[in-house]
């Protein structure tokens, strides 16, 4: 598992600015200067947040010509996922200690 | 595509059951087996009700008479098959728009007459993605991040333990 140095995980998100970042972002990847247009911050305000989104694992960024484009990392849907894999896992062994649980049940009303 | 594979959870288990037993306990005990933190009431879960049909849901009672309707049953096909969805986002909410919802296969495949193999797929996750629109929707609110967050840095806890 990526371990976030320097940022606290998801401390990067206890800022507004940077919040309405991932909020921009999650609609679609924007460069820097489409975020600072769009948003009540300069641009430079807007790099320090990127910085830190990234340095988080939230944000991941690609060269395009002479730009950077800055997308959300699909974070959340791989936490959602090992979310479900835990949740099922669990709710599977539970399951078959209740199935063979009902069956013992059945036999002994059986006998 | 990597990031398709990894949009799907796949699960299987083999008990000593008959098929048809292995079905039924699966969609008339769901709520025996299922994790009970897994609850978007208010209040303690009374019962989970899985309404045996396509066109049925899947849905919490609480203590109080609250309802949460959590899936749709989708293919409902005793002792073989059944599918539903997963109409829970990434905030942990009750998702509307079926389109940003997953979905749950189980098949239940007798390897003998005494023994079940229950292969179950929860697949589609990626249609969660969505679910960014709604996080970016209510990211100022804090039962969405905040409670989201919460539960997935339990997950490095797990890791890292």
């Amino acid at each position: 598992m990526t371990t976030y140095e320097g940022v606290d995980g998801w401390s990067a998100l206890g800022d507004p600015t940077r919040r309405a970042i991932v909020a921009s972002l999650a609609d679609r990847p924007r460069a820097v200067g489409e975020l600072a247009d769009e948003l009540p911050v300069s641009r430079p305000a807007v790099s320090q947040a990127l910085k830190v989104l990234k340095d988080a694992g939230l944000v991941t960024e690609r060269a395009a010509g002479t730009r950077r484009i800055y997308r959300l990392n699909p974070t959340a849907v791989a936490a959602l996922r090992d979310q479900l894999d835990a949740f099922w896992n669990r709710a599977l062994t539970s399951y078959g200690d209740v199935v063979e649980q009902a069956q013992v049940e059945q036999e002994s009303e059986e006998s | 595509m990597t990031q398709k594979a990894a949009a799907v959870v796949r699960r299987q288990i083999v008990v000593e059951a008959p098929v048809d037993r292995a079905f039924a306990v699966f969609t008339q005990r769901l709520g025996d087996f299922k994790p009970p933190e897994h609850n978007l009431l208010a209040v303690p879960i009374a019962e989970t009700v899985f309404e045996p049909r396509a066109g049925g849901h899947i849905y919490d009672r609480g203590t109080d008479g609250s309802e949460c309707r959590w899936a749709r049953v989708l293919v409902f096909e005793p002792p073989g098959r059944v599918v539903f969805s997963w109409d829970i986002g990434p905030t942990w909410q009750v998702e509307t728009e079926p389109e940003n919802t997953s979905e749950v296969e189980v098949r239940f495949i007798a390897e003998t007459v005494e023994r079940t193999r229950i292969e179950l797929e929860h697949r589609n996750i990626d249609r969660h993605g969505p679910g960014w629109q709604a996080v970016a929707d209510g990211v100022g609110h804090d039962q969405g991040w905040p409670l989201y967050l919460e539960r997935y840095a339990a997950l490095f806890a797990e890791t890292a333990a």
